[in-house]
């Protein structure tokens, strides 16, 4: 019984185990799964039934589809877990789990020596201090290999094929029948008896005109970041070249509060300084190729302005200050008239030439080159078509439009479940805090929100960035764990879905029943006083979000009254989402992507206007509190979403530390 | 950004249901046009929203027939430039050709294991489940840094 677009085939199945998403995060506890799987069935006598989702396809997907050229997060064997979550700390403006980084740091070099086992080419240092391609036969990192550290946390590879690898051993473990792709999961589904439990999801297959209608006890909702809630930079052929992959609609975000998970830090966004246009990674440049930004007249602004640090302290008193006051920084330049904003690359490929042999000044242009090839190929569409030779020519850098995520240097997301032997609290300080939620940082399954059988990792753990890839993985992997465990300890539980799947079907299908029923109202098939294209809806979302609520089109400043202004404006967008058409499967993808990025920007908005300071200075600034508030804000901001009244509710919760930050502006120990 | 493909190379992936580039886009661009209706073109695929492109090659270098190339978006970057990747088993091959006609050729290693060769449970031990709730995962391979206890101050 084949589906038509009119009346899709509706399949039900039950599972016990759902992973939504076939990134990193999701290939990572994919691997680790079967194996606590295998055991669960030996020790206990449960046979788990799991399966994946994925919108896309596994060697393609998520964040890591077109190859990295670094792993951003290697801790090695000279630098202690607490280290990192110093430096995750100072960079996110010391509201961090520290918990959270810590656990991830502690177990991300386990990620790394698999992913070198499988076959990822890592680069290694010889006894000279050569650098030598990963396809050399050289000790492996487990073996006591040198890395290349392009920076302290950083380690270069050959990486065109890294996510290839990764998915090729996610495969093997789950096995292709366990795995579903281009199935766009868009609704979770609360129990029946419990609405603090999860107990399904539904979506759609973009290729098939079919409804999937799944029940699970255990969920990992890890579905990527958001992007395009802003208006980006370029706005013609260009919109899709944004800096984080265009895929990322935060569909995390959305399904995890319309589920009535609690979301932490929404208010955090990031803002890449990057190449101008192509936003080419700069990391490279900076640490391994010792590059120096300046603004238009050669002055190094990170010199020049160096005392606008001492206006954040602690924070701008690091070794590296945080990110955003970077920005901060080169955003004074541009403002007061000194742009562009240039990456000296003329002036360090020279320097470096002068102790190099011609062999290695060849390998070095070949590295400068592969460093975009491997992630950014449109960076070298940039330097081909403007006649950019390196060498030769310097290149503009620009702090790009807004990004939410939580994996790489940003932290907003999910309260997530951390682990219990670092010493995080278990009872809660700060008032205000709605009462059936959990009290201190961890409350049973590592990984889990604070909805019963909803976990999630990468993008979508809150308050922790800076994992990057190889942490998005080791995350998956500790969230398998204990999603094993939370179906042994709740094995004779069973879930019932609190919404008839006749209902949902309906729900999902909705755009294509705009579709049907008004297209012949008018002639102009994008034209008509019944529906709204899905591109148009997102183009109305970017105008709001960029004009009131800190985009590019006001050098990232808002105001408490911008935002009022954004949050009627918002209102009446989300009541338009629910005249969204599609014409086809293709079109009903993005109009339930560009609902997620309603909801998500929302999140971010009123998470900005219930923090009032301006937290992250050079990410957004609100004018109207344009400061650091350390007595009255060092806390972390969380909300909750009433998917039935359509409201959020923010509240603070109170942060601690469990490493000494104070070490971090101390000389530093290695 | 957008890819085009070459109507003189593609071949629609010789009358299958899916083309490759379908199989492969992360964002659903790549769409087989099989009676030509939509670009006049019967059985070849086209990119259907081309300023979604987020340029991650993935069509490009999955093409059996190298049908796929990149026009850099028009919006932006001046004509003339192209990228073009050879995509081996082991390597891959770029070809980048600047406006002004300079001409760079790069290869680069891209995994050290044949593909499909991944044996991924191969000699490590079965997990234990006296250790679920415990820090680590069901093998190590020199890669867990337990840490020093005193940099835990709450402990």
């Amino acid at each position: 019984m084949s589906g038509t677009f009119e009346n899709p085939e509706v399949v039900q199945e039950e599972v016990d185990i759902l992973l939504i998403g076939g990134g990193m995060a999701c290939c990572g506890a994919a691997y680790e799964i079967m194996r606590w799987a295998d055991a669960a069935k030996r020790e206990n006598g449960v046979d788990l039934k799991i399966k994946l989702v994925d919108k896309a396809a596994m060697d393609r997907s998520g964040a890591v589809a077109q190859g990295l050229s670094a792993i951003n997060t290697y801790i090695g064997d000279a630098q202690d877990p607490a280290d990192y979550a110093r430096m995750v700390s100072n960079d996110l403006m010391g509201i961090t789990r520290d918990d959270l980084a810590y656990d991830v740091g502690r177990h991300v070099d386990e990620s790394v020596h698999l992913f070198e086992e499988w076959g990822l080419p890592i680069w290694k240092t010889d006894e000279a201090g050569e650098r030598h391609d990963g396809s050399v036969d050289m000790p492996k990192l487990k073996d006591g290999g040198k890395p290349v550290r392009s920076g302290k946390w950083q380690i270069m590879i050959n990486g065109e094929s890294y996510k290839w690898i990764v998915a090729e051993a996610a495969k093997k473990a789950l096995g292709m029948d366990r795995i579903q792709e281009r199935i766009f999961i868009v609704k979770l589904v609360n129990d029946k008896n419990d609405k603090n439990r999860i107990a399904g999801a539904v979506g759609f297959s973009v290729r098939d005109n079919k409804v999937v209608v799944y029940k699970a006890k255990a969920i990992l909702l890890a579905a990527g970041g958001c992007v395009n809630l802003f208006r980006p930079r370029s706005v013609g052929e260009g919109q899709g070249r944004a800096w984080y992959p265009v895929w990322n609609a935060g569909s995390t975000y959305t399904m995890a509060a319309e589920a009535g998970a609690e979301l932490t830090m929404m208010e955090n966004r990031f803002v890449p300084a990057r190449f101008k246009d192509g936003y080419g990674p700069v990391g490279a440049w900076f640490l391994l190729f010792k590059a120096q930004a300046t603004n238009a007249n050669g002055e190094v602004y990170m010199v020049k302005n160096k005392e606008m640090l001492n206006d954040y302290p602690p924070y701008g008193q690091a070794a590296v200050p945080a990110s955003c006051l970077r920005n901060h920084l080169m955003l004074k330049e541009m403002k007061e008239g000194r742009g562009p904003i240039y990456m000296d690359t003329v002036t360090a490929l020279a320097k470096l030439r002068e102790t190099l042999s011609p062999r290695e000044v060849k390998h070095l242009e070949a590295e400068a080159w592969e460093d975009f090839l491997d992630m950014c190929v449109g960076q070298c569409g940039i330097w081909v078509g403007e006649n950019i030779e390196p060498e030769k020519k310097n290149s503009e850098l620009m702090p790009t439009e807004p990004y939410l995520l939580g994996s790489h240097s940003g932290c907003c997301g999910i309260w997530t479940s951390g682990p219990e032997d670092v010493g995080a609290p278990t009872d809660e300080t700060a008032a205000g805090v709605p009462a059936h939620l959990p009290k201190g940082w961890n409350w049973g399954y590592r990984g889990m929100t604070t909805v019963k059988g909803l976990f999630t990792a990468g993008d979508g753990v809150g308050a922790s960035g800076h994992k990057f890839s190889s942490g998005s993985h080791a995350e998956g992997r500790l969230a398998a764990k204990s999603m094993v465990k939370y179906c042994i300890d709740n094995k004779d539980m069973s879930v019932e879905l609190d919404t008839p799947a006749d209902q949902l079907v309906a729900e999902i299908y909705k755009p294509v029943r705009n579709y049907l029923e008004f297209k012949d109202y008018s002639t102009a098939i994008d034209v008509n006083p019944n529906y709204i294209t899905p591109k148009m809806l997102q183009f109305r979302l970017q105008k709001i979000m960029d004009e009131y609520v800190a985009g590019v089109a006001t050098y990232y400043t808002t105001n408490d009254k911008m935002l009022a202004v954004a949050s009627e404006k918002l209102d009446m967008l989300k009541e338009d989402a629910e005249k969204m058409r599609a014409k086809d499967l293709h079109e009903l993808l993005r109009a339930w992507e560009n609902y997620h990025r309603i909801l998500t920007a929302e999140a971010h908005m009123k998470h900005i206007l219930f923090r009032e300071e301006s937290r992250y200075p050079g990410f957004y600034y609100r004018m109207d509190k344009n400061f650091v508030d350390e007595e009255n804000w060092k806390c972390f901001v969380n909300s909750i979403y009433d998917k039935t009244t359509k409201q959020w509710t923010c509240f603070k919760r109170a942060h601690v530390d469990l490493v000494d930050k104070t070490k971090l502006f101390k000389p530093a120990a290695h | 950004m957008p890819t085009f493909v070459r109507t003189d190379k593609c071949d629609g992936c010789k009358g299958q249901d899916k083309t490759a580039c379908m199989y492969i886009c992360p964002h659903d661009l790549m769409k087989l046009d099989k009676d030509g209706s939509e670009t006049g073109h019967a059985m070849k695929a086209f990119n259907q929203e081309p300023e979604q492109c987020w340029e991650c090659y993935s069509c490009v270098k999955i093409c059996p027939q190298q049908a796929i190339e990149v026009r850099h978006y028009a919006d932006v970057v001046p004509l003339g430039g192209s990228v073009q990747p050879l995509r081996g088993s082991d390597s891959i091959m770029w070809t980048i050709k600047f406006r002004n006609g300079v001409l760079k050729r790069f290869k680069f290693p891209i995994r050290t294991t044949p593909e499909g060769s991944i044996d991924c449970y191969g000699g490590k031990p079965e997990a234990s489940m006296a250790n679920v709730t415990k820090s680590g995962f069901f093998n190590q391979m020199n890669g867990y840094r337990a840490g020093n206890p005193a940099e835990l101050i709450r402990k």
